[in-house]
């Protein structure tokens, strides 16, 4: 539907002027949100927030908001990222504080950064999950890890809307350690406004931390949970709830550099 | 198979009445195992969730459908915030659980719940559902035997929710008379409120007289209609011969309510932001109520009457208001014809102006071809996307819009699409239906010659071959309190055959057909949606057998099942001597008693019957706002009149730099 007056942008929008980097996390009932659901609750906060986003030019402007690797649908996360760029500096602050105020809860923005290379896709090929498995023995657990650890390969299926697909889960894990849960609070955002009443079904409850390497396709905590089924029979009584605690570069020890970490330097100025 | 379920928890458990728990905690680990489990979980922006003991009476408003068509409803809005801005009282959500965690729910005991505290929806004092159309009624039968709520109201107790009807289908709730315990007729905004207040009373009192005792006195409340408390008797040819108040206290017929005022009631406020995708995403904003374009099929246009306007301030407000709230980048500016509202103009380039430079586009839903104009199509677009144009003539042939009183000319459309082509749209849409009364196929045929010639002008004005007409066509379904509520409704077969020979009109100039695309559903969810439109008590067994049998979502086309729908007519009407085609394709007579003749929507019965005879022979019915009043009742029946503008105000100027949202750092 396109139309053109002569001598006329077609967008005459203000250009980007900085960018933004931003962590923010996906908390409680919220992990339920896919990453279209993040995409259009931000954009939305963006626009009651008064931050001057910038937009994209031609007919259909959209804000100019970037994201890498999104959470799986159903887990949840401390460590998701987006960039945004804007028609007038800010300082990062104004900006996190703005749309974290806007924002519903569980979708909270934590950190905010100028932007600063590499690009925020180079600074990420790695993410540290934490899976709470209620109702699983915490020796159990560690069995299976062990077991998975013990392998160089192991492939598991995985039903798409495309098809099925292979992913090698045993090439894309780093690293992978149990700890016991059993008492802790499993979810201090996860309330809905009402004490619930229902006790866990046991009170054992493993809690697997792994840190895994992108891969394509990547592989998610549901592909980890079912190489543990392969490996040692380990099936969770209740879906497990995964937290994607950390993103980064995976350093020479294993551990994930933080993609804000330099850009906190150009803020200082 | 379907069916009540004693392992679903619901009202009697010692939880129910004080501070009932959620169920988040047995419902959670069921939505990894869900489509779409965002749809179940809550949490949008402007929901909200209000201390369980701080308020007298709490409701749950029910959508009867799937979470994305329900919750954009502006109905269900308005009532959520009405009822929340009442200190005593609280209204949580809910809408139509997919079979998927339907069966979840039945094989681990979770009960219907809220969206916003997740508890049962036995809990609450009121369960308010409202029916944008008949094709939910299954859906109300499984929430309710989620919930543990009996399914027919009679086996109810006062430990149960009352269970209230509204919506434009409440105006027929004979079919759905034995599952409900109250329909509400009409405007909704303050019968909410006198319903709530009747509850509070009566609990305040200690319940006297229990349930029976509550639904008379809902009875006695205007717009409340109490299907138990009136009694159908039938003749042996099956016509209804009386339908009398069983109880001396009970009215004898019920009459709508009306909001005369809409200014005085500018909600939504802050509209519902959905965290999934859903069928609207857009800030919506009512700017007027009821329509007296005549059009004789539209059942809308006919229940809302009067006409009333909001003003140009009040319209400003509610939009700056929604945008704000919402972050919403489209403004709906609704009715059942936008381009009607005398201040149209005034309002369309207020809101350009306003929202210039901030990528917020401006759209109205349904406009008629001879109310609209460029200047107005380049207003609505100046800011945003450029979508296509839609209209709708609803008849093919001159002689159809005749008798269905839709005067919009060939010439107006050509004219239009022509001057639209010229200024760069490139797409237009024509809505249309098929199986009006006294249709033939010649008329359906026209059609095809209608969008011809829109290629022909579009092609002409643009200079080029590339433009578009698509041609979307329903089947029409005689709705009550309409002048078409006696005519026989076509059987499928007749409407699926005129549409085959259509498309062979359409494709027959293939250099014009190519250009043509044409959209149609089956007829045979017409017919179904008939019966459950002009049915009387008879038809609620079907709606049970169905649902047992599996029924559900009977809206959407993978989960409809025709057949399913003939057995159960067959086998529940057949043995009391009717059947699917007595109510649907039999056309009624002038002295019948039809199921809803006790439910006023304030047009006069003559009227409807004289204008059903003009629609028989093709006499037009002009519009009462600019031509005399044709005295259809309503206004003095309601107590109510028409209010259109200029209402002498304007849109206030914003003093702010950003329209859209915050100030940052204020």
């Amino acid at each position: 539907m396109a139309r053109i007056r002569p001598g006329e942008a077609a967008n005459p929008a203000p250009p980007t002027v900085q960018r933004i980097r931003v962590r923010f996390a996906k908390r409680g009932r919220l992990r339920f949100l896919s990453h279209r659901d993040v995409a259009r609750s931000v954009e939305r906060a963006v626009r009651r927030s008064g931050v001057p986003v910038s937009h994209s030019h031609g007919f259909s402007p959209h804000p100019r908001i970037s994201w890498v690797g999104a959470a799986p649908t159903g887990s949840a996360s401390e460590a998701e990222y987006f960039e945004i760029g804007l028609t007038r500096p800010l300082d990062p602050e104004v900006v996190r504080s703005a749309l974290d105020a806007v924002l519903p809860d569980g979708l909270d923005i934590l950190e905010a950064v100028v932007a600063g290379p590499p690009s925020l896709a180079d600074r990420i090929d790695a993410s540290s999950w934490s899976l709470e498995l209620p109702g699983v023995e915490p020796a159990a657990a560690r069995a299976a890890v062990t077991a998975l650890l013990a392998l160089d390969t192991l492939v598991v299926e995985r039903v798409t809307p495309n098809g099925r697909r292979q992913v090698d889960v045993r090439a894309a894990l780093v690293s992978a350690s149990v700890t016991d849960g059993a008492g802790g609070s499993s979810d201090p955002e996860g309330n809905t406004g009402v004490t619930p009443e229902v006790a866990e079904p046991s009170g054992v409850c493993a809690i697997l931390a792994a840190v895994v390497r992108q891969t394509t396709p990547a592989v998610r905590p549901d592909d980890v949970l079912g190489a543990l089924d392969v490996v040692a029979g380990l099936k969770p009584p209740v879906p497990a709830k995964a937290t994607r605690m950390a993103q980064g570069l995976l350093d020479d020890r294993g551990a994930l550099a933080d993609p804000l970490g330099p850009g906190r330097v150009t803020t200082q100025a | 198979m379907a069916g009540p379920d004693s392992r679903v928890s619901g009202a009697g458990l010692p939880w129910v009445r004080v501070s009932p728990a959620s169920v988040f905690p047995a419902l959670e680990p069921l939505l990894p195992r869900v489509s779409k489990p965002v749809q179940y979980v809550g949490g949008e922006l402007n929901a909200q969730s209000k201390e369980w003991d701080s308020v007298d009476v709490r409701w749950a408003l029910m959508y009867p459908d799937a979470y994305e068509v329900g919750l954009p409803n502006q109905g269900v809005m308005i009532l959520y915030e009405v009822l929340n801005e009442r200190a005593d009282a609280l209204a949580e959500r809910c809408y139509a659980v997919w079979p998927d965690l339907e069966a979840l729910m039945r094989e681990h005991g979770v009960p219907s719940f809220s969206l916003e505290t997740h508890r049962p929806i036995g809990a609450f004092d009121l369960l308010g559902v409202s029916f944008s159309t008949e094709l939910g009624y299954t859906n109300l039968l499984t929430t309710l035997d989620l919930a543990g709520i009996p399914l027919h109201a009679r086996d109810r107790d006062e430990s149960h929710p009352v269970v209230v009807a509204g919506g434009h289908a409440a105006f027929n709730p004979e079919p759905i008379a034995n599952f409900v315990d109250v329909a509400a007729l009409g405007d909704g905004e303050e019968v909410v409120g006198d319903i709530t207040d009747v509850v509070k009373a009566w609990k305040a009192e200690g319940r006297p007289g229990g349930r029976a005792e509550l639904l008379l006195r809902l009875s006695r409340t205007d717009g409340c209609y109490v299907p138990s408390l009136y009694e159908v008797s039938y003749g042996p040819d099956g016509m209804i011969t009386g339908v009398a108040p069983t109880d001396e206290r009970v009215p004898a017929t019920v009459q709508k309510r009306t909001t005369s005022d809409l200014d005085e009631w500018p909600y939504p406020k802050a509209p519902l932001v959905p965290l999934a995708e859903t069928v609207h995403e857009r800030a919506s904003v009512e700017i007027f109520r009821g329509c007296t374009r005549g059009c004789r099929f539209c059942q809308a246009g006919m229940i809302t009457r009067p006409v009333r306007e909001r003003s140009l301030e009040g319209i400003g407000a509610m939009v700056d208001s929604a945008v704000r709230a919402s972050g919403f980048d489209e403004v709906g500016l609704l009715s059942l014809s936008s381009a009607d509202h005398s201040e149209i103009a005034e309002i369309t380039k207020g809101l350009a102006d306003r929202y210039e430079g901030t990528n917020t586009s401006l759209s109205l839903p349904s406009t008629r071809v001879d109310a609209f104009n460029i200047d107005l199509a380049n207003e609505i677009s100046r800011n945003g996307r450029r979508s296509g144009l839609t209209f709708a003539p609803e008849g093919g042939s001159e002689r159809i819009r005749r008798v269905i009183n839709k005067m919009v000319s060939e010439e107006d459309l050509i004219r239009t699409v022509s001057e639209a082509f010229a200024q760069g749209w490139r797409q237009v849409k024509l809505y249309f239906m098929c199986g009006l009364p006294t249709e033939e196929d010649s008329d359906v045929l026209e059609i095809a010659g209608m969008a011809h010639r829109v290629i022909q002008a579009g092609r002409a004005a643009s200079g080029h071959n590339d433009v578009r007409c698509t041609i979307s066509i329903g089947g029409f379904v005689p709705k009550p309190h309409t002048p078409f509520q006696w005519a026989a409704q076509a059987h499928p077969e007749v409407v699926d055959a005129r549409l085959r020979k259509l498309r062979e009109a359409v494709n027959s100039n293939r250099k014009l057909g190519k250009n043509i695309g044409m959209r149609y559903h089956d007829g045979q969810p017409s017919l179904i949606e008939g019966l459950l439109a002009r049915g009387d008590r008879r038809v609620g067994a079907v709606i049970e057998r169905v649902w047992r049998e599996g029924g559900r979502f009977d809206g959407w086309s993978e989960h409809f099942s025709y057949q399913r729908w003939i057995d159960a007519a067959a086998a529940e009407l057949e043995p009391k001597g009717v059947d699917l085609a007595w109510f649907t394709t039999r056309e009624r007579g002038g002295d019948e008693i039809l199921p809803w003749d006790h439910l006023d929507s304030g047009l006069e019965k003559d009227w409807l019957w004289d204008d059903w005879q003009d629609a028989l022979a093709g006499r037009e019915q002009d519009d009462c706002r600019w031509t005399p009043c044709f005295d259809c009742g309503v206004c003095p029946s309601t107590g109510t009149d028409i209010e259109v503008g200029p209402s002498g105000t304007s849109l206030l100027p914003l003093t702010v730099v950003n329209p859209v949202g915050r100030e940052l750092g204020a």
